[in-house]
Order: structure tokens, then C-alpha cells, then sequence
């Protein structure tokens, strides 16, 4: 499907465009563009700039104007049995579903590249469908699946959940990036007498290791923070959006600001690494 | 066995694991919620049945409809506005910001909080529109309001304002490939044949971009056509839209055959966007050779 575009192509493209020389001449419209960017962006991380805020303001309210710093909500949160289960539980969740993601998905996207069979065509439209597809048509069919097998829900029925929304991703960065390998350098490797899982450790594995990495991040957060599938599938044990989801009935507290300053830094942290290890790879392979 | 036949054996049995995971978690259920939609709901949950009732229900409860209508409605102004914001940021990138660290950087600025926890984009969202939240106290402190006004939350245009902050990126990522997909020997070439900036602009480089357009607002509609946090968290009493009426229906109101029949009108209406858009793209795509 021509409309996933996995971001780390994006990043290879925008590495590859030239600095271009800037015009010489006035340009309003560039500069009027330019502010409209600016308010976007501004908007864009309005938002989080609050939940950072208030989550050391002194006030059990979320309003202005701001009273004492405080880091009560981060010792509440810390200090809180509950949430620190569902953090503890969706850690859990977040690797597995990772992990079964990753194996899948990687066949997947070498099953597309490389081989035919019937029913390929469906396959491929079927495995990136979670990629646009609303979360919550993937959790209740999943239920209604759990529910004819006789399964109880449990963490491990979220973990398949994650793993069936998230195979997309580790599908199309996968195989964007086998693409654009080389097959003659497998085939030199074949000529030199390498044996086929060889060849795929020594040879294909380092090619694609941004892509599986990169993928394996963004497959982490979102499984961290996922929440229309997981309502769906989880049984008594509460994973930690679903923890915050919960508590939202009930009424804001500051204490969800701490949280969620923490889970937002250690989101955009893993993407950025991310980020960084594929640019870094790019330049590897360029040299 | 030859080393060949082996092979293809290794190949095949490669393939059968994702064939089979993807034949028992996504085709086996949407299978499964088929079938049920045609049941019948009977105390403690349902019978099988083949009747139409549940899919009748969508067209004749008024209230059905009318949640499907607003869904619509909603879906689409997110995606428009969404478009509104996007493509002008896209454009600028593309075109006018020069340096390509700069422009790298903007662009990873704006597609990072994709990935990050879409409960509390949209939860923060509530704490600034509340009554007591930060616009409001700061309207009131700054003196332009008298006291906090009710109306900024819990209705359509605090769930249009979350869904889109939301799916901005979204939107933005399609449109800026397609731009800088665009040759910019087009651009020279129309400008030296004397087309203004304007005329350049609605003749080459906006029906270049239709495929990005396209893919974004197929992106944004489909995902916020499904949305049901946004709408439990900031949307009010004229705010519900369709995915929570098969949520309360796998929930309190415990009718499986009809939240199944509304996931299927759900998964109906995605694919169809798809298969449109697909259409449209290929329409749209001009052989650059």
C-alpha cells in the first residue's frame, strides 16, 4: 500500500536532498510561511509544555496562575502502589509484544520480498491494514476471537493484541529496507561458499539492523502507550494508560501530570535514539 | 532431498508463520465478528441467528444514525483542518527553508509526538480547556473574561481541536514526500515560461501533491472515524461518536451482534476510503519519467 511511509525513509530522503543556496530577494510569503510554521510547532507542543508545567505546580488544580514548585506529584506517583504495578505490567506487555513483533513482521516483510505463493496479494494488504485500521475494530475482533477459543484475557492476550496492530510497522520499515539492499552482495556471498543462514547472519542481518532497531523502538512506545486494543483485551491486570484511563473517571489529578511528563520524556528519548541510530547507519552505508 | 527442494521447503515453512498468524488474529476474527452480526442478542449474550436486524438498526434508529452522520461530520472537518494546517508547514519545508539540518529537524519536531502516549496528548487537552483549566484562568486573569466560561470543553469543537492536534502529523508526513518528490526543474521551467508564483503553485505543484493529499486525509479520516478516547475524554453528551456506541455495546449494554455489525459498517466505510484512495492516487500520479 503506497500510503504507509515509514518515517526512517523519510529521513534517508531528507539526508539525501543538498543544501540548496538561499534566495537572494525579499520573500514575504516565505516569511509569512515561515511564522505559520512556527505557530504549528508552537501548537503542536503546547500541550506537553503544560503537562510538564503543572506537574510541579504546587495546586491540585490545573490552573493559572502557576503557585510554589513542588515535586509532590513525582513522590505521590512514585510512591503509588497501583501505578507502579500497571508501569511494571506495561513494561512487560511493551517487550513481549516487541519481541513476537519483530520475528513476525521480519518474516512477513521477507515473505513479500522474496517469495510468491497464493493469497499473496491479500496477505499483504491484510498485514499493513493495522496501520490505518482504528484500534478498536483490531480489539473487538480479537475478542470475539479470544471469546469462540475459550481464552481468559489476561496481559497475554494484550500482547497479541499489540503484536497483530503492530506487525505493519516492522513490516514496512523491513521491507523498504530490503528493497534497497543489494542482492548481489548475498549472491557473492553464496559464491564464496557461505551457507544460506550465513549469509543471512553476516550479510543481510547487519543491512537491515537500522531498520529492525529502529522499528523495534517505535514498536516499544507505541505498545507502552497503546489503549484502544488493550481496553478491549485486558482482564483484571490494568496496563498503565489503561491505569491513567481509569483514573480519568474519577477526575484529573496532578499526579497524572508527573506520570505522564515521565512516560512522555522517556518516549521521546527511545524515538530520538532511534532516530539517531538509523541517520547514523545512512552515513555508514554511504561511505 | 536436492539442496534446492530444501530450500524451498525452508522458504515455505518461513512463510506459513506470518500466513498463519495473520489468518488466525485478523482474518479468523474479522470472520468471527461477521458472523456474529447477523445473531441475535438473548440474554446472558446472543444466539445464532441469520437476520439483518442489527444492520437494519443502523439505518432506521435515528440515534444510530445520527451518530454516524456526526462521526462523518467530524471525521471531516478533522481531516480538513488538519490539511489546512499541514500542507502550508510541508510547503515551507520543502521550499523554503533551505538549510537541510534545519529542515531535518523540523521535521523530525514535528512527526516525534506521533510516538508519544496519545492518552495523554489528548487527556492534557481536557486540563487546558476545562472551566477551571489554563485558558480559562487565563482569560479570566488577563481580564477578557469575566468569570471561566463552560463552553470551550466536553463538545464538538474540543473534540475537533484534540483529534486534530492529534493527527497533524499525520497529515503532514504524506504531503511533505510528495513535495519533495516534485522536480524542481518543473518549477524553473514554469517560472521561466512566465507563470506567476501563483499560477505555478495551483498548476504544478498543487496536482503534483494530490497523492500526499490523498494519503493524509485517508490517514486522519479513517483514524479519526475510529476514535473512541477522544471523545470519552473531552467530547461531552454531542460529542459521542460511533466507535463508543460499539464500546458501550461490548460493555454495559452487553449486545455483541450489534457492536459486531457496527465494527463491521466500520471496517466497510475503512476499506472503502482505501480502495478510493487508492484510485485516486494512481489518478493523480503523473508519469514524471
Amino acid at each position: 500500500m503506497s500510503i504507509a511511509q515509514p518515517a526512517s525513509e523519510e529521513i534517508r530522503v531528507l539526508a539525501d536532498a543538498g543544501d540548496e543556496k538561499p534566495p537572494r530577494r525579499r520573500d514575504g510569503v516565505a516569511w509569512a510561511l515561515k511564522g505559520f510554521t512556527g505557530l504549528v510547532l508552537a501548537a503542536l507542543y503546547f500541550p506537553i509544555v503544560v503537562l510538564i508545567v503543572f506537574s510541579f505546580n504546587d495546586n491540585i488544580v490545573t490552573t493559572l496562575p502557576l503557585r510554589e514548585f513542588t515535586l509532590d506529584w513525582y513522590r505521590k506517583a512514585l510512591t503509588n502502589e497501583d501505578m507502579l504495578r500497571a508501569t511494571w505490567n506495561s513494561f512487560h506487555v511493551a517487550f513481549f509484544a516487541t519481541a513476537l513483533t519483530l520475528i513476525i513482521g521480519t518474516i512477513a516483510a521477507f515473505a513479500i520480498d522474496r517469495t510468491e505463493f497464493p493469497g499473496k496479494n491479500v496477505f499483504r494488504r491484510l498485514v499493513v491494514l493495522p496501520l490505518i485500521l482504528p484500534g478498536i475494530i483490531t480489539g473487538i475482533s480479537m475478542l470475539n476471537l479470544f471469546r469462540v477459543l475459550g481464552f481468559n484475557l489476561s496481559l497475554e492476550t494484550v500482547i497479541l493484541g499489540h503484536a497483530t496492530a503492530l506487525i505493519s510497522v516492522v513490516v514496512t520499515q523491513v521491507y523498504a529496507r530490503l528493497l534497497r539492499l543489494n542482492r548481489r552482495i548475498e549472491e557473492a556471498s553464496g559464491d564464496l561458499g557461505a551457507r544460506p543462514w550465513q549469509t543471512f547472519l553476516y550479510i543481510v542481518l547487519p543491512n537491515i539492523r537500522s531498520a529492525l532497531i529502529g522499528s523495534a523502538l517505535i514498536c516499544f512506545t507505541l505498545s507502552f502507550d497503546e489503549i484502544p486494543v488493550t481496553f478491549f483485551l485486558t482482564g483484571r491486570e490494568n496496563t498503565l494508560p489503561m491505569y491513567i484511563y481509569s483514573t480519568l473517571r474519577k477526575g484529573i489529578t496532578p499526579e497524572i501530570n508527573a506520570i505522564g511528563t515521565l512516560i512522555i520524556a522517556a518516549s521521546l528519548t527511545i524515538i530520538l535514539l532511534s532516530v539517531w541510530l538509523l541517520r547514523d547507519e545512512g552515513r555508514e552505508e554511504k561511505r | 532431498m536436492t539442496g534446492r527442494g530444501r530450500r524451498n521447503l525452508f522458504a515455505a515453512a518461513l512463510v506459513s508463520v506470518p500466513l498463519a498468524w495473520t489468518i488466525v488474529f485478523m482474518f479468523a476474527p474479522y470472520a468471527i465478528m461477521f458472523t456474529y452480526s447477523f445473531y441475535t442478542k438473548k440474554f446472558p449474550m446472543f444466539v445464532p441467528d441469520f437476520q439483518f436486524g442489527n444492520y437494519l438498526m443502523l439505518f432506521q434508529d435515528i440515534q444510530y444514525r445520527q451518530v454516524f452522520v456526526r462521526t462523518f461530520k467530524i471525521a471531516s472537518i478533522v481531516s480538513l483542518v488538519a490539511l489546512l494546517l499541514a500542507y502550508p508547514v510541508a510547503y515551507c519545508l520543502v521550499f523554503k527553508v533551505h538549510s537541510r539540518k534545519i529542515r531535518m529537524a523540523i521535521y523530525m519536531a514535528i512527526i516525534v509526538p506521533l510516538w508519544a502516549s496519545y492518552l495523554l496528548r489528548a487527556y492534557t487537552w481536557k486540563t487546558i480547556l476545562g472551566s477551571q483549566g489554563v485558558l480559562n484562568s487565563f482569560l479570566v486573569w488577563s481580564g477578557i473574561l469575566a468569570e471561566p466560561t463552560p463552553l470551550f470543553l466536553y463538545n464538538q469543537f474540543s473534540m475537533v481541536i484534540t483529534l486534530v492536534h492529534i493527527f497533524v502529523p499525520f497529515m503532514f508526513m504524506p504531503i511533505f514526500t510528495a513535495l519533495e518528490k516534485i522536480p524542481r526543474s518543473l518549477l524553473e521551467a514554469s517560472k521561466d515560461l512566465g507563470v506567476g508564483r501563483l499560477g505555478t503553485f495551483l498548476k504544478v505543484t498543487l496536482p503534483l501533491s494530490v497523492p500526499g493529499i490523498v494519503a493524509g486525509i485517508t490517514f486522519t479520516f479513517c483514524l479519526s472515524f475510529g476514535d473512541f478516547i477522544a471523545p470519552f475524554l473531552v467530547g461531552g453528551p454531542d460529542g459521542f461518536m460511533i466507535a463508543n456506541i460499539v464500546q458501550s455495546q461490548f460493555g454495559t449494554a452487553l449486545n455483541w451482534p450489534l457492536g459486531s455489525a457496527i465494527s463491521i459498517a466500520i471496517l466497510a466505510i475503512v476499506l472503502l476510503v482505501i480502495t478510493l484512495s487508492d484510485r485516486l492516487e494512481r489518478a493523480g500520479r503523473l508519469d514524471l519519467g
